[in-house]
């Protein structure tokens, strides 16, 4: 696999943001002392008098994000997933939420994929908060490609969207010349009969090489990729759960309120159906190399297609 | 308007203010009569707005940061005509446009939704960096209480605001000196504000809030600030024009009762007959 481009979704969101910047003069950018590595200062190095820097002061740049959407622009709010989704949760709620503003938060470093810098700053709840505001659009891209088809997608939306990046170099897998982004819509990658692997972001490709492995095994597995994590695309998920009659999730989250929470609660009403949820187990995390910290807490390929198999 | 017309506004602004309060049988009344003056001078004097045409491009904006003297603020806005008078009655009752905290998306004339305290002045901070990058003229006014200065945000806000030389920015702190829990001093004093604000940037104007020559001569000289946002803080009386809700902690979030009502309602009769002998 060594010849697989690998891109970091947030370098995806930095390239997709300057991109932006030169369609929509209307588009401008917030960050929190994090430009470098959230990418913001791609935008910030093309168009400097449409950037600004709040410094360390999260919830003030999430409230005034939305001041900027009500004079009908279209804000970037940016930080780690930790501070934009967590710090400034009430800020996200009571002042962007509420409204119904136009305000779109880039969140970077989300999951465990962080990396070295430990459990403070390894967000695995940003879905699950998110999840809890009406109105809010989350996205959740794979790669590279589709993580620049998400933004462009976001800034086409009117209405509160929380773009999901992650820090680690990840695999690009999806072809750019005839990739579709569409808000609300997943994506079946591999068609199967035996078990539906629901999954999202950098775990997609643990899915895909897991519905390989089990393959091997003689398991069919369909694999089903969900960037917009809501509104989920109930009718896809209840289609394929109703196929195999086995449904596992997979995300780099904790597996307490995000995409397998949200798949549980469409089935357990509509299509009631066994489900594995994969993810991080109710755990704080640890310092670590990102790709040494996925295979620890099984999200891998390896890791995913072992424990589909003993769920199995 | 002459100063004795702005006189007599606040004091309907006052009865509307006491009758949507005594309707919703809650709500604050003590913020929102502190503050009534400055609500009837904006929206009578300051503000470049226009009630037919409530969402015009090139509008003032204003941020009520202390949101919970909503009624104050709806009191202001059906006195100029966004709204039938009459809609006072229906404050924080279900199916009403007027929410017990401002609601942009229901009441005609709001440019901001608010109410946890502390975001209001970073949501209006965030107009006027609109404003300032993408040409625009207007200008951003947003009203804190003096108790709300205890949040953080608010200064996160006001040093954002002095970096960036935002001098399309007006801030108004509404200094009652009273807070739930008692005076700002005995639970968390704030003072002194002025040094703070002019520590964090601002320009300082200090005035009556409840002197509308004051008011005006404030206002002016905040519109002429050039380079740094201004602050104006105005010493106001906690339930002004209501003389048992007067310097009383216990009427910031307590409606009258219908007693208290007719009391508070024949009072305001007085004072508005007083004025239309001036």
């Amino acid at each position: 696999m060594s010849d697989v481009k690998k891109i970091a979704t947030r370098e995806s969101y930095g390239n997709a943001l300057k991109a932006l910047g030169e369609e929509n003069p209307n588009v401008l950018v917030l960050d929190a002392d994090l430009a470098g590595a959230t990418k913001t200062g791609v935008f910030k190095k093309a168009f400097p008098e449409r950037f600004f820097d709040c410094g360390i002061a999260e919830c003030n740049m999430v409230s005034i994000a939305a001041g900027v959407a009500a004079t009908g622009k279209i804000p970037f709010c940016s930080s780690f997933a930790m501070f934009a989704a967590g710090r400034a949760y009430e800020q996200v709620r009571n002042a962007v939420g509420y409204p119904h503003l136009n305000v779109k938060i880039g969140a970077t470093h989300a999951g465990i994929s962080v990396g070295e810098d430990g459990a403070t700053h390894q967000c695995n709840e940003d879905i699950a908060l998110m999840r809890t505001i009406p109105g809010m659009v989350i996205l959740n891209p794979a790669d590279d490609v589709e993580a620049r088809a998400a933004v462009k997608a976001a800034a086409e939306y009117v209405g509160p969207v929380y773009l999901r990046f992650g820090r680690m170099a990840v695999p690009v897998f999806n072809d750019e010349a005839t990739y579709k982004f569409e808000i609300g819509k997943g994506i079946v990658l591999r068609e199967g009969t035996d078990v539906t692997v629901v999954a999202t972001g950098l775990c997609v490709n643990s899915a895909l090489e897991a519905a390989e492995k089990l393959a091997a095994d003689g398991i069919s597995a369909e694999v089903i990729n969900i960037h917009t994590i809501k509104p989920l695309d109930e009718e896809l998920v209840l289609a394929s759960a109703k196929k195999t009659g086995k449904v596992v999730t997979v995300e780099e989250h904790s597996v307490i309120g995000g995409l397998g929470s949200a798949v549980c609660d469409v089935l357990s009403e509509k299509q009631p159906t066994p489900v594995k949820k994969l993810g991080v187990n109710d755990t704080y995390c640890e310092s670590g190399p990102a790709a040494k910290l996925i295979e620890k807490y099984r999200l891998d390929g390896v890791g995913v297609y072992e424990q589909i198999k003993e769920w199995m | 308007m002459t100063k004795l017309e702005l006189q007599k506004t606040a004091n309907e602004v006052r009865k509307g203010i006491v009758t949507a309060v005594h309707s919703a049988k809650s709500g604050h009344p003590g913020g929102s009569l502190s503050a009534a003056d400055v609500f009837t001078y904006l929206y009578f004097e300051e503000l470049n707005i226009d009630p037919k045409d409530p969402k015009k491009p090139d509008r003032d904006r204003f941020v009520l940061s202390k949101g919970h003297t909503a009624p104050g603020l709806y009191a202001a806005l059906a006195e100029r005509g966004f709204f039938p008078k009459e809609d006072l009655t229906t404050l924080r009752h279900i199916g009403s446009h007027l929410q017990g905290h401002p609601c942009m998306q229901h009441t005609p004339g709001l440019d901001m939704s608010s109410g946890s305290l502390g975001q209001g002045i970073s949501a209006a901070v965030g107009m006027a960096l609109s404003a300032k990058t993408f040409g625009d003229s207007y200008r951003v006014y947003t009203l804190l209480g003096d108790g709300e200065l205890q949040e953080g945000q608010v200064w996160e806000a006001s040093m954002f605001a002095s970096a960036k030389k935002l001098d399309n920015l007006c801030v108004i702190v509404d200094n009652n000196n009273l807070q739930i829990d008692g005076t700002i001093e005995e639970v968390n004093s704030p003072y002194p504000i002025d040094e703070k604000f002019a520590a964090f940037g601002f320009h300082v104007i200090q005035v009556d809030g409840h002197d509308f020559d004051q008011l005006k001569a404030a206002f002016d000289e905040a519109r002429g600030v050039k380079g740094q946002p201004a602050v104006i803080v105005m010493k106001t009386v906690k339930g002004k024009g209501v003389s048992f809700m007067e310097n009383n902690a216990s009427w910031h979030g307590t409606a009258p009762n219908d007693e208290q009502f007719a009391t508070a309602m024949a009072e305001l009769e007085k004072a508005g007959e007083a004025l239309c002998q001036m």
